[in-house]
């Protein structure tokens, strides 16, 4: 494949009912994707000739929670023979379990164990599912939008018991988000009534 | 008469000089081999993908200096590009020759780094002594255009903080007189060291596609012979106007890695020059008002101005709906950001994408079937920093 155009054509051509959208953007290609065709796909684009998708970048996920299909996994790929780069993503529940990589590509192991570890998203036929980047025994899902900035608990060494101890998050004063959105542009309850004053008029 | 011998587990970190941080590694051996290591990671984490959501755009710049805290405006990069393409801004040509300009000093700053730590966990510690005294000057170079020597906060969206001040020019030119010295006296200890050699030599060797399967970019690939380098290959900035050569191992091993990243730093060397060669007075950021601040003597003569300082620092700059994967070749590899921008000030979400997390999770196989005494290394020949694999 040379340009991006043709690459489209193929991989709608060649996967058609598998893909849901796709659209060239920045350069990139970004498909969108059932979910339970993610292991033909990838086997698709890492193995065919015309595509060679052979490195995976990264795993990550978007969280929406006012949808019901809470979470976009999103997908990451990296041509090297035709200097090409894929956005792979699909939306899922927030109970689905997604299948792993881990067969295709090894590197996927620890993206999905910190996909896991952030947001909660479980995999199926991973081979060591941990959590990875937070601590020994945390709980909660950090890079949830439900999840606070400030946390739950905060760790601290106990001198009565003589050990690190987790306790819950206590603030002087608590964490105060401020909205600098400009109320001239932007902010929605003035967009409401200038949208429902144009309808009037 | 058979014994039953049992392997041994052994931690290797978190508070052990080798181990480039706090990484605490769980090796399985039998005798003096390794079978299995299982890095345990994450000790660093601060959650800086967390606090980027919740900040502006502009705030969230000094956060990517503390991700490979060894070579900062590399990273501030790869952010200012994801906005610079979304919100569709072009950046004056002074601020793009600036900007490669520190790169490639970011370059060498880790380059130095790693191979004189290298050459530390592998027995030589006279490197490491006249390497730092390098990157102390380099940093003074930070220090002087930014104003700190580490955490910079130096890159906007657009350009450039600051102009750089007078005579540091002369002073970087002078630095690229002087350095290539440096390197050769640091290459007459280490590179056909025999000591060095013996223990770097067909260690911890990555075939091709074993470099591609386990995601590795940047030296880490082309130790394995594949060139590819993003200066090269997605030119981003102005590298498609600067010559450079892109150095490529032929075996894979830690010794390979090493010689790449020597050439590496005589062709940031060169690319400095360069830059400096071309460079021209001109401004340094965009004129947008509504991206760029105004200059300080303007805002006290300007009603336009004073609003748009006072909007920029509350609100913020806003950035339309859209998602975006950008990255540039970081010293360590390909560093990337994937934002997700919602119409608002603040980044919706913005996922990072550190080399030393793909490479270290190879752990497991480069070190199987090694000696305990290897994995030092292996470990220095990642370049792993904690502050991008924990984030």
């Amino acid at each position: 494949m040379i340009n991006l155009i043709d690459l489209e054509k193929k991989i709608n051509s060649e996967l058609t009912t598998k893909i849901s959208k796709t659209e060239i953007k920045h350069n990139q290609i970004y498909v969108e994707i059932n979910k339970d065709d993610l292991i033909d796909v990838t086997l698709f684009i890492k193995t065919n000739k015309d595509t060679k998708f052979r490195q995976l970048i990264d795993i990550t996920v978007v969280d929406y929670p006012e949808q019901t299909q809470r979470f976009k996994v999103v997908y990451l790929f990296l041509s090297h023979e035709f200097n090409q780069r894929m956005i792979l993503s699909y939306f899922i529940n927030e109970s689905e379990v997604i299948t792993s990589l881990t067969s295709i590509f090894p590197s996927a192991n620890w993206m999905e164990r910190e996909v896991f570890d952030m947001y909660g998203v479980n995999f199926k036929d991973h081979p060591d599912l941990r959590r990875i980047l937070t601590d020994y025994g945390f709980e909660g899902h950090p890079l949830r939008k439900d999840f606070p900035l400030t946390g739950h608990t905060e760790v601290r060494y106990s001198e009565e018991q003589k050990k690190v101890i987790n306790e819950s998050v206590k603030l002087e004063q608590n964490y105060r988000n401020f909205d600098y959105e400009s109320p001239w542009e932007g902010t929605e309850y003035i967009k409401q009534q200038t949208d429902s004053n144009d309808k009037k008029n | 008469m058979t014994k039953k011998i049992k392997n041994l587990n052994l931690n290797f970190g978190p508070q052990h000089p080798a181990a480039h941080g706090v990484l605490r590694l769980i090796l399985e051996l039998d005798g003096e081999v390794v079978e299995k290591a299982d890095p345990h990671i994450g000790l660093l984490h601060r959650g800086t993908e967390k606090l980027i959501e919740n900040k502006t755009y502009m705030q969230a710049v000094p956060y990517f200096d503390r991700l490979d805290y060894v070579a900062p405006m590399n990273q501030e990069h790869a952010f200012a590009l994801a906005i610079e393409k979304i919100l569709k801004i072009d950046v004056p040509i002074r601020a793009q020759y600036i900007r490669v300009m520190f790169c490639e000093i970011g370059r060498i700053l880790s380059h130095i780094l790693n191979v004189t730590t290298q050459a530390l966990d592998v027995g030589a510690l006279t490197p490491s002594l006249w390497g730092f005294e390098e990157r102390e000057t380099l940093m003074t170079f930070y220090e002087r255009a930014s104003g700190s020597r580490l955490h910079a906060n130096y890159f906007r969206t657009g350009g450039v903080h600051q102009d750089l001040p007078a005579d540091l020019e002369s002073d970087i030119a002078a630095f690229c007189e002087s350095f290539p010295k440096v390197i050769n006296d640091l290459e007459s200890l280490l590179t056909d060291n025999r000591i060095f050699k013996q223990r770097n030599v067909d260690i911890g060797i990555v075939s091709k596609d074993d470099a591609l399967d386990y995601s590795f970019s940047g030296v880490m690939i082309r130790g394995s012979g594949i060139a590819w380098d993003l200066r090269k290959s997605q030119p981003y900035e102005c590298y498609e106007q600067l010559e450079f050569k892109i150095p490529v191992g032929k075996n894979g091993d830690c010794y390979d890695r090493y010689l790449c990243r020597i050439e590496e730093m005589k062709e940031s060397v060169s690319i400095i020059k360069q830059c400096l060669a071309k460079m021209e007075k001109g401004p340094i950021k965009s004129f947008d008002g509504k991206i760029t601040p105004p200059p300080k003597k303007e805002i006290k003569q300007s009603m336009e101005a004073l609003i748009h300082h006072f909007k920029l620092f509350t609100e913020g700059y806003r950035v339309q709906k859209d998602e975006i994967y950008t990255a540039v070749e970081a010293p360590k590899g390909e560093f990337g950001v994937y934002l997700i921008s919602d119409g608002s000030s603040k980044p919706y979400k913005c996922k990072i994408r550190a080399p030393g997390f793909s490479h270290l999770q190879s752990m497991n196989y480069l070190i199987k079937g090694h000696m305990l005494a290897d994995v030092p290394a292996v470990l220095g020949s990642l370049d792993i920093v904690f502050g991008e694999v924990d984030r």
